[in-house]
C-alpha cells in the first residue's frame, strides 16, 4: 500500500473556539491510482492534503507511506519526503517567479537529484509548453501556469501526486484539457493521484471517489478506498 | 466622514506594526543626526553671538587696522579730539593655573550696552574700583572660582557672561596682558555728531566693518560647522530612504483600501488631504522622537567640539546645550519637508489613482530595468555637473555640492551595479538551489535598492573620511617631526627671565632657538608674524612646500619671508611674489605646511621681527643631547613651573591628542551613519518579509526546509553587502580625495596627500557585514522559525 492514513484528528484554533476538521479520518491508496477527495467548502480537503504533503501536523493518528510514518518525523526528512517522493499540484499554481517556465518544471527534480533533461523535454512537448519554456510565470497565461506546476510535479517521476483544485482558476474548457493531461501522465509515470476537487463532474473522471464531511470519509465511488 | 475615512486609513498601521516601526525609527534617526548637529552648531554660534555681545556693539560698526596688529592710542585720542564717539576694546589669553582665559577689556564707561549688566552682579561693585590698580575682574560663576591667583585684581561673579569670557577694563587688560597702550578695534558708537571729517583724514590706516564681521572666530570655523551640517545632512538623507520605503510599500499596500473608500464615496481630494494629514502626523510625532534623540547626541558630542573648536580655532564653546524654539522649530520643519519629499511620489500616484486600480505590492517592489537606466542615466547627469563644478565652482559650499552629486550620482549607480552582478552570479550558477537564489536575489534587488543605496553611502563615507582622518593623522605626525625638532621648549615668565634664561642656556645646550613673535593684521585679517635664528635646525627639518633657491639665507638677510600655506593659498602667493607686512615691503621666500591652525603666519629672519611692537620675547626651543638633565637644572635653578617647560615628546602626544579629539566627532558621526544604513536595511528586510512568502512557500513546499530558507535569506543579504562593499570603496576613495583636494583646501586652507590604508577597509568590511547580518538574522530567524500554518495559507489564498 503506497499511502496508509490511521485515525487522522486535526482541529483548529479560531481564537474563541476549537473547530475539529477531521475526526478520525482513515484512508489507503495503492500505487498507480487515482483518487478523487470531495466535499463542501471548509470541509477539510484542503487540510488533509497538505497533512498528507507532510506539510502540516495532524493533531493524532498517523500517515505512512511505503509503511513509513512520515507524521512523527523531523523536518529536514519531511522536507525530503515533499522533494523526493510526492508532486504537489497546487491550486494558485504557486511556480517560482525567478525562474523561467523551464526551470520551474525542473526545480524539483533537480532538488531531488532525479533531473532528467530528456524527461523535461518529453513533459514540455506533451504539455504544449516547448515553445513557452524561456518565459516567466508572469508571462503566462493562467492555464500555461497550471500546466507548468502539472509539469514540475511530475519531472521527478514521484510516486504520489497531490492536487489541490488544480483546474480550480481554469475555465471548463481548459480545466478538461489540463485534467486529461494530468490524467495521462499519471498513467504514463506510474503514480497514484489524490485530488481534491468540488466539481463531482472532475470526481467522476478519476477511478475512484471519496467524500469529506463533517470531519469523515465516505466512499462514494469505490468501496475499497475509505474503511 | 473624515473621522471614518481615516479610522479606516489608520487601522491598516495596526496590523503592520513593523511597517509603522520602519517610518517612524526612519523618520526619527534622520531626524535625529541632523537636530543634533544643528544643536551644536547653535550651540557654538550663541556662545560666539555671547561672546560678542559681552564686549558690547555686536550690532555696530567696528574700526579695524588695515594692516598691522594694533591701534596706537593717539589714534584712539585722535578720534575722540576729531568728534568720533568709539569705545576701545583689546583682547588676549589670560593663563591661571595651566588653563587659559579669553580677557576682553573694554571701556566700562562709554562700551555701549549690554557690555557689563551691573544689575545682574553678584555683589554691588562701585564704578571707580574697576578702573586702576587693582581693578576688577568680572566673570561668570564657574569660571570666577577658578581665577584664585594671588596677582590677580578682585574677581566679580556677573553671571550673564558667556563662558569662558572674562572681562575688566581696558587699563586693567593692558596690565594685566603686559602690553603696550594699544588698542585692538574701537566700536563706532550710536549717535555720531553730525560734520565730523571722514574716517580717512583722522586715521587712513583704518578701516570701518559692518556689525558682525567682527566675530573673527565665526568667520573661522564655520568651516568646521559646514563639516558637520553635511554628515547631518548625509544621514538625513539616509534616513529619508528608508521612509521613502516604507511609505511607497504602505501607500501600494492600501490601494485596495483606496479603492473601496472611494468606492463608498469619499472625494479622490479628500483621500488625498486625510492621507495628508496623515504624513504630517507622522512626521511631527517621529520628527519630535528624533530630536529628542538629537538632543542626546548633540550633549554627548559637544564636549569633544567645544574641546575641537578650542583646540584649533581658540573658540570658546558652553559645553552644556540649551534647547532653543528656533531648534525645535527648525528640527520639525526639516521632518514635514523630509516627510513630504519622501512621500510626494506615492501621494502623486494616489491623487492620480483609477478608481479601480488594483492593488500590486509587488510591482512597487519590482523596478524594470527601464527604472535601472533611467537612475543610471541621471547619475551621469550629475557627474557631468560634478565635473562642472570641479572646473569652474569654488568655495566651500561649491566644494560640498561637488560631493554631495558625486555620493548621490554613485548611489544612483549601484543598483545596475548589483544587477550585473547579480545577472553574472546567476550565469555562474549551477545547482538548483544557486540558479534559485541568485534569480531570487536579483528579483529581490528593487526593494532593497534604496537600503543598499543607503548602505553604500554610509559605507563610502566610512572609507572616505576614515582615509581623510589617516592621511591627515600620517602627514601630522610626520610634520611634526619636522616642526619639533627641539627637544625642549621654554616659555619665560617674562623678558627680563627669558634674558637670563638665554644667558644661562647658551654655555649648557647645543643652540637655543628663539621663537618669538607678535600678532598683527595681515591682508585684513588676524595673522602672527614669528622670527627665527639661522641655524641648521630649520634648514634640516621644516616642512618646506615651495621655495625660491637659498630660501634660508634669504631670510636671513631679511630679503625675504616664509609664509604659511594657509596664507598663500587665501591670498593666492607664491615664492618670489612681493608681500605687505605692516610697513614692510619684501618677498614671498618660501611657503611651508601649517597644519591645524586656521589663520595665517609669517617667518622672518629674528632681526626683522623688531620692525613689529608687541613682540612676545618668551618663549624658546632648545638643542641639547640631555634633556631630561637640562629639564630637571632649569626646573631646580629657575623654578620653572610645569607649563612652563615641555619636552618634544610631550608636545608631540599633546598635539597628537588635540588632533584626536578634533576627529573624535567625525568618527562617531560616521559610525552612527553607518548604524542607520544597517536600521535602514533591517526595515527594508522586515517590510519585505511578509512580501516574500509567496516566493518562499513554494519552495519550502518541494522540499527546502525553513532552516535552510533562513540562512539563504541570511547569505543573500551578505551577498549584497559584499558587492555593495565593493562598490563602496573606489566610492570612498573618490570622497577622500574630493575632500583633500578641494574641501580641506576650501574650508582650512591646505592640501593633504592622500594614502590609503586597506586593512581599514577590510575591518570597515567585517564590521559592514556584521551590521549587515545582524540586520539580517531577525527577518532570517523569523522565515527559518515560521509556523508551517503562515506557510500554509499562502497556498490557500489569493495572491
Amino acid at each position: 500500500m503506497l499511502l496508509k492514513i490511521k485515525d487522522l484528528w486535526k482541529s483548529f484554533d479560531t481564537g474563541s473556539e476549537q473547530i475539529g476538521v477531521l475526526k478520525g479520518v482513515n484512508l489507503t491508496l495503492p500505487s498507480a491510482t487515482t483518487l478523487a477527495l470531495t466535499g463542501e467548502s471548509g470541509s477539510g480537503k484542503t487540510t488533509l492534503l497538505h497533512l498528507v504533503a507532510a506539510l502540516d501536523d495532524p493533531d493524532r493518528g498517523q500517515i505512512l507511506l511505503d509503511g513509513k510514518k512520515i507524521t512523527d518525523s523531523d523536518d529536514a526528512d519531511r522536507a525530503r519526503f515533499r522533494r523526493e517522493i510526492v508532486g504537489i499540484v497546487f491550486q494558485q499554481f504557486n511556480l517560482i517567479p525567478s525562474l523561467d517556465a523551464g526551470a520551474n518544471i525542473a526545480f524539483q527534480a533537480r532538488l531531488a537529484g532525479q533531473y532528467d533533461p530528456e524527461r523535461v523535454e518529453w513533459l514540455a512537448d506533451r504539455l504544449d509548453l516547448t515553445a513557452h519554456l524561456e518565459k516567466y510565470p508572469e508571462q503566462l497565461s493562467g492555464g500555461q501556469q497550471q500546466r507548468v506546476a502539472i509539469g514540475r510535479a511530475l519531472a521527478g517521476q514521484p510516486r504520489l501526486v497531490l492536487a489541490d483544485e488544480p483546474t480550480g482558476n481554469l475555465d471548463e474548457e481548459t480545466s478538461t484539457r489540463v485534467l486529461d493531461l494530468m490524467l495521462e501522465l499519471v498513467a504514463e509515470t506510474d503514480s497514484a493521484l489524490l485530488m481534491v476537487t468540488h466539481s463531482r463532474h472532475l470526481a467522476s473522471r478519476l477511478a475512484r471517489r471519496i467524500h469529506l464531511s463533517q470531519g469523515r470519509l465516505s466512499e462514494t465511488g469505490n468501496a475499497q478506498a475509505a474503511e | 466622514m473624515n473621522r471614518v475615512a481615516f479610522a479606516a486609513l489608520l487601522s491598516y498601521w495596526r496590523c503592520h506594526p513593523v511597517q509603522l516601526a520602519a517610518l517612524v525609527v526612519g523618520l526619527a534617526l534622520a531626524t535625529a543626526l541632523w537636530s543634533g548637529v544643528q544643536a551644536i552648531n547653535s550651540e557654538a554660534r550663541a556662545s560666539y553671538a555671547a561672546a560678542a555681545r559681552a564686549i558690547g556693539g555686536d550690532d555696530r560698526p567696528t574700526l579695524f587696522p588695515i594692516q598691522g596688529q594694533s591701534i596706537p592710542v593717539e589714534t584712539y585720542v585722535s578720534l575722540r579730539r576729531a568728534g568720533w564717539l568709539v569705545s576701545p576694546v583689546i583682547e588676549g589669553r589670560l593663563e591661571v593655573g595651566g588653563e587659559r582665559f579669553r580677557l576682553i577689556g573694554v571701556d566700562l564707561v562709554t562700551a555701549p550696552p549690554p557690555a557689563l549688566d551691573a544689575d545682574a552682579l553678584e555683589t554691588d561693585v562701585d564704578a571707580s574700583d574697576t578702573l586702576g590698580t587693582p581693578g576688577r575682574l568680572f566673570a561668570p560663576r564657574d569660571l570666577a572660582g577658578r581665577l584664585t591667583q594671588s596677582d590677580l585684581p578682585p574677581v566679580v561673579v556677573a553671571p550673564e557672561l558667556p563662558a569662558g569670557i572674562v572681562l575688566a577694563d581696558v587699563g586693567v587688560v593692558t596690565r594685566l596682558l603686559d602690553r603696550e597702550a594699544s588698542l585692538d578695534r574701537l566700536i563706532v558708537l550710536p549717535d555720531q555728531p553730525l560734520g565730523r571729517p571722514p574716517l580717512e583724514e583722522i586715521a587712513p590706516e583704518l578701516e570701518q566693518r559692518a556689525p558682525g564681521s567682527q566675530e573673527e572666530v565665526a568667520r573661522l570655523t564655520d568651516s568646521f560647522h559646514l563639516n558637520l551640517t553635511a554628515f547631518g545632512f548625509l544621514s538625513f538623507a539616509v534616513g529619508l530612504f528608508i521612509v521613502h520605503g516604507a511609505i511607497g510599500l504602505a501607500f501600494e499596500e492600501r490601494r485596495s483600501t483606496f479603492r473601496t473608500l472611494r468606492a463608498l464615496g469619499l472625494p479622490l481630494k479628500r483621500l488625498v488631504s486625510l492621507l495628508a494629514v496623515e504624513l504630517f502626523a507622522f512626521a511631527i510625532l517621529s520628527g519630535g522622537l528624533g530630536m529628542l534623540l538629537g538632543s542626546i547626541i548633540a550633549a554627548a558630542l559637544l564636549p569633544d567640539v567645544a574641546a575641537t573648536l578650542e583646540g584649533l580655532y581658540g573658540a570658546t564653546v558652553d559645553e552644556s546645550l540649551s534647547l532653543r524654539p528656533a531648534w525645535w522649530a527648525a528640527g520639525l520643519a526639516i521632518a514635514v519637508v523630509g516627510t513630504s519629499l519622501a512621500g510626494a511620489g506615492a501621494m502623486w500616484k494616489v491623487a492620480n489613482l483609477p478608481a479601480l486600480a488594483a492593488a500590486q505590492p509587488r510591482a512597487w517592489a519590482r523596478a524594470s530595468e527601464r527604472t535601472l537606466w533611467l537612475q543610471a542615466g541621471a547619475a551621469l547627469a550629475l557627474i557631468a555637473f560634478s565635473g562642472a563644478l570641479a572646473i569652474a565652482g569654488s568655495g566651500l559650499v561649491a566644494g560640498f555640492t561637488l560631493l554631495g552629486s558625486l555620493l548621490l550620482a554613485c548611489a544612483l549607480l549601484l543598483p545596475l551595479w548589483l544587477s550585473v552582478c547579480l545577472h553574472l552570479g546567476r550565469q555562474m550558477a549551477s545547482g538548483p538551489i544557486s540558479e534559485w537564489f541568485w534569480a531570487d536575489t536579483l528579483q529581490q534587488l528593487p526593494g532593497l535598492r534604496l537600503a543598499m543605496m543607503a548602505l553604500l553611502l554610509a559605507l563610502a563615507t566610512n572609507i572616505g573620511v576614515g582615509t581623510m582622518v589617516q592621511s591627515f593623522r600620517l602627514t601630522f605626525t610626520g610634520w611634526l617631526d619636522q616642526r619639533l625638532a627641539a627637544e625642549l621648549y621654554v616659555e619665560a615668565e617674562d623678558a627680563q627671565q627669558a634674558e637670563d634664561l638665554v644667558a644661562w642656556l647658551q654655555p649648557r645646550s647645543e643652540a637655543v632657538l628663539p621663537i618669538w613673535s607678535s600678532e598683527l593684521r595681515l591682508f585684513g585679517a588676524p595673522a602672527r608674524v614669528y622670527g627665527v635664528v639661522d641655524h641648521q635646525t630649520y634648514r634640516e627639518n621644516w616642512p618646506l612646500l615651495a621655495f625660491l633657491p637659498g630660501v634660508w639665507d634669504r631670510v636671513e638677510a631679511g630679503e625675504g619671508v616664509l609664509i604659511n600655506e594657509q596664507l598663500s593659498r587665501r591670498e593666492n602667493l607664491s615664492p618670489g611674489d612681493p608681500i605687505r607686512i605692516d610697513l614692510w615691503e619684501t618677498r614671498v621666500a618660501g611657503i611651508y605646511s601649517d597644519y591645524g591652525n586656521p589663520s595665517g603666519q609669517v617667518i622672518v629672519g629674528i632681526n626683522e621681527l623688531t620692525r613689529f611692537d608687541n613682540l612676545d620675547r618668551r618663549d624658546f626651543g632648545i638643542r641639547t643631547e640631555a634633556p631630561a638633565e637640562l629639564e630637571r637644572a632649569l626646573r631646580e635653578d629657575f623654578g620653572l613651573a610645569s607649563d612652563q617647560i615641555v619636552d618634544q615628546d610631550a608636545l608631540k602626544r599633546m598635539s597628537q591628542e588635540i588632533f584626536e579629539r578634533t576627529f573624535s566627532v567625525t568618527a562617531a558621526l560616521s559610525v552612527l551613519t553607518l548604524g542607520i544604513a544597517a536600521v535602514a536595511m533591517l526595515t527594508s528586510l522586515l517590510t519585505l518579509a511578509n512580501l516574500r512568502l509567496p516566493q518562499l512557500a513554494p519552495v519550502w513546499a518541494l522540499g527546502l526546509t525553513r532552516k535552510r530558507l533562513g540562512l539563504l535569506e541570511l547569505a543573500r543579504s551578505l551577498l549584497l553587502a559584499v558587492l555593495t562593499f565593493a562598490a563602496a570603496v573606489p566610492v570612498g576613495l573618490l570622497l577622500a580625495w574630493v575632500l583633500l583636494t578641494v574641501v580641506n583646501v576650501e574650508a582650512f586652507g591646505w592640501q593633504l596627500p592622500m594614502y590609503v590604508f586597506p586593512s581599514d577597509w577590510l575591518t570597515l568590511g567585517a564590521l559592514s557585514l556584521i551590521s549587515v547580518a545582524l540586520a539580517g538574522l531577525w527577518p532570517a530567524i523569523r522565515i527559518a522559525t515560521r509556523p508551517a500554518a503562515d506557510l500554509i495559507k499562502v497556498f490557500a489564498h489569493e495572491r
